[in-house]
């Protein structure tokens, strides 16, 4: 199932921003509906011609959205990131690769194909290379918003660039979920979707013996993946147990071709040997320099590891992850409400056609609760028509296309599905007990457990935010990404069994205030009343 | 990789235009359109930081340039990502030691 599937660097505040000694302020690019980048123009000044709609993210989500609303009539900016579009799922090598059968890596290519066909015919201006850092309301347009970005693979390249749009669809998908266990910061030890985006855009692995581990359908996927490129996988590690689709047959079972992608990874996996372990996790990882072997525990209801089942597995990897949190910073930025998800992480409160708490931001994908590459195709789809009715003031379906009610039931199938599987796998209460004191947990800041458990324990800390404050856990370049939920948990362990045995806690939604990190240059030259600093969005949560 | 398969032989790679960068000094092969970690990994290389408190050994971790894990130092500039980077010929690639003069601002 595999859609199923710096010291902040001087210093910092997680909030202010730092000064960069040499950033002059830069000049920026514009570029209106005809795609062309305004050399001249100096950044934060009028903008050139608007867009009808700028979607940020061109994963399978964005794409749809974008295509959709272009097909419709709209003039569409598409900003990713990436320099190719396909977002997580349809990642793909770089065309340099010159890659005869990119489809070998990948169920559900022609659907892929199919929507690159159509973002080639219609007229969408694609900004490849664009990290979108913000997005506010346009200071002189109202009704309309701004996007900033900045450029480059790195996204440190001295041209940022801004579009100006009367709606925004926030495609940006998810990130991991990690939770930490001791020697996990070892090279070789790489996210699960981490090593699969490294396989499918660059063709790499990170060893020959790779064992995958975590909760999660994307592990099969990323097994099946690994296996097929020739890395042998002694096991994948599940920390939940399947018999808890057994227990929510409805949902499940009303998906048949999610199933049926399932049992082909499944089938895949016998061919290559891989065994699959359920209940079971890495409790530790072996090797002074480098990863050499892992310690396997089976766990217990609670995902306590069970003493004495440990078993050694040689491994020159390891794949780990615990399913996605959506990435809302933009999003929370602008003020848009959040929900609380089956698996404890945060996503968006939408309306029926994928709109925002926030009227004119809209949203698709991981954005709105995690559920794979099918349903972010619906929902991006659905958004698309929605957007295009509203800014045409009329309702715009028909001519062969699905109707936003046809695409409205599918999703709330595919939404079904999506949480019945991911109460199956939400980490259970006790995993903080694979944690030693010595086992970092911020890896950006090099933050123990033992330095958390004692922030707690003796200065009396009971969230995160105060956590991060006493300790630097989450303070670091990933801004609390990769440490965020652990810190969170070990941090509301603290407040008795009872709440810590609940659903798990999560950090509050993402308040990172930039998205990504940028240099003072951009920022000095933001339009004063509704720079980062000074607006002050009230997210709320539902 | 394991037996006779291998990620590029999977998807039909055009492997003829490989190139050189260096890390820390000793040559690398690296395919078009490769980001430099990418490049790395195929080399059987997973650390090119270590970091600022306990000097420990540090590579790719996400994959996807959100955890900052992999920043390295290419061609005398620091913390770039190795994830997103392309590798272009002749790139040298040094192990970064702490934050090796940080330059992003936040
Ligand atoms: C590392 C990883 C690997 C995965 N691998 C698989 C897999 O193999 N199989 C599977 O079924 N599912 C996989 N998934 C799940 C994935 O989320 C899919 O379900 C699907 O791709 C979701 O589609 P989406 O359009 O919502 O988001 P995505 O496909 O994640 O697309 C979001 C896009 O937004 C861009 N973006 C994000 N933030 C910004 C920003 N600030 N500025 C500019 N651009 C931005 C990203 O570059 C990305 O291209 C993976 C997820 C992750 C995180
Ligand atoms: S590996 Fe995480 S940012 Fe590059």
């Amino acid at each position: 199932m595999p859609n199923s599937a710096s010291e902040a660097p001087g210093g910092g505040a997680d909030s202010a921003p730092e000064a960069v000694p040499d950033a002059a302020p830069e000049d920026g690019a514009e570029y209106g509906p005809e795609g062309r980048a305004d050399d001249g123009a100096a950044y934060g000044a009028e903008c050139g011609p608007e867009y009808d709609l700028a979607v940020i993210g061109a994963g399978p989500a964005g794409l749809a959205g974008a295509v959709t609303a272009s097909e419709l009539g709209l003039s569409v900016a598409l900003l990713d990131a990436s320099g190719q579009p396909g977002g997580q799922y349809y990642r793909h090598p770089s065309p340099a690769l010159g890659a005869t059968r990119p489809e070998a890596l990948h169920h559900n290519w022609p659907a892929f194909a199919a929507l690159l066909r159509r973002l080639a015919a219609a007229e969408v201006t694609h900004l490849a290379g664009h990290h979108v850092w913000t997005v506010v309301a346009a200071p002189d347009a109202a009704g309309s918003w701004d996007v900033h970005a900045l450029t480059g693979a790195n996204g440190d390249e001295d041209r940022p660039g801004r579009v100006r749009a009367r709606a925004v669809l926030l495609a940006t998908g998810a990130y991991e979920r990690q939770l930490p266990f001791p020697g996990w910061t070892l090279p070789g030890v790489v996210g699960a979707g981490g090593a699969q985006a490294m396989l499918k855009s660059a063709l790499a692995l990170p060893g020959r013996r790779v064992v995958v581990a975590g909760s999660g359908p994307l592990l099969l996927a990323v097994a099946a993946s690994l296996a097929a490129a020739g890395a042998r996988v002694p096991a994948v590690v599940e920390a939940s147990d399947y018999l808890g689709y057994a227990r929510r047959p409805g949902a499940l079972l009303s998906q048949p071709a999610k199933l049926a992608e399932a049992a082909v990874h499944g089938a895949a996996l016998l061919r290559h040997g891989v065994r699959l372990r359920t209940r079971s996790a890495v409790t530790q990882v072996h090797g002074s320099d480098r990863v050499e072997a892992v310690t396997v525990s089976r766990l217990d209801r609670q995902w306590r590891p069970v003493r004495g089942s440990g078993r050694r597995i040689a491994c020159d990897a390891l794949a780990v992850g615990h399913g996605l949190v959506p990435q809302l910073e933009l999003a929370v930025g602008l003020g848009c409400t959040t929900r609380r998800t089956v698996d404890g992480t945060h996503a968006l409160e939408l309306g029926p056609l994928q709109e925002t708490s926030v009227p004119g931001i809209w949203a698709a994908g991981e954005t709105g609760g995690v559920g794979g590459f099918q349903l972010a195709f619906t929902e991006g789809e659905l958004a698309g028509l929605a957007i295009a009715a509203r800014l045409r003031g009329r309702a715009v379906a028909g001519e062969g296309r699905r109707s936003p009610r046809v695409l409205r039931r599918r999703r709330a199938r595919l939404r079904a599905f999506a949480d019945a599987m991911a109460a199956v796998h939400a980490p259970g209460p006790g995993w903080p007990q694979w944690l030693d004191d010595a086992t970092e947990v911020c890896r950006c800041e090099e933050v123990t457990a033992g330095r958390i458990r004692e922030a707690v324990a003796d200065y009396g800390a009971r969230d995160a935010r105060t956590v991060k404050l006493l300790t630097r856990a989450g303070m670091g370049w990933c801004q609390g990404r990769m440490c965020g939920a652990a810190v969170a948990c070990l941090a509301a362990q603290a407040q008795g069994p009872r709440r810590a045995q609940g659903a798990q806690p999560e950090p509050s939604p993402e308040r990172r205030p930039l998205a990504v990190p940028v240099r003072l240059g951009a920022l000095a030259a933001l339009d004063e009343p509704n720079s980062p600093g000074t607006a002050e969005p009230k997210p709320t949560e539902r | 990789m394991a037996r006779d398969r291998s990620p590029a032989a999977l998807v039909g790679a055009a492997t003829d235009d490989a190139f050189e960068i260096t890390f820390d000094g000793r040559p690398v092969t690296a395919l078009p359109g490769q980001s430099v970690a990418a490049a790395l990994w195929a080399a059987g290389i997973l650390a090119w930081r270590s970091t600022r408190v306990g000097g420990r050994p540090r590579g790719a971790f996400c994959g996807i340039g959100q955890c900052y894990d992999c920043l390295a130092t290419v061609n005398g500039r620091p913390n770039r990502r190795a994830c997103l980077l392309p590798a272009r010929p002749g790139d040298a690639i040094t192990t970064q030691e702490g934050h090796g003069h940080a330059e992003l601002g936040v």
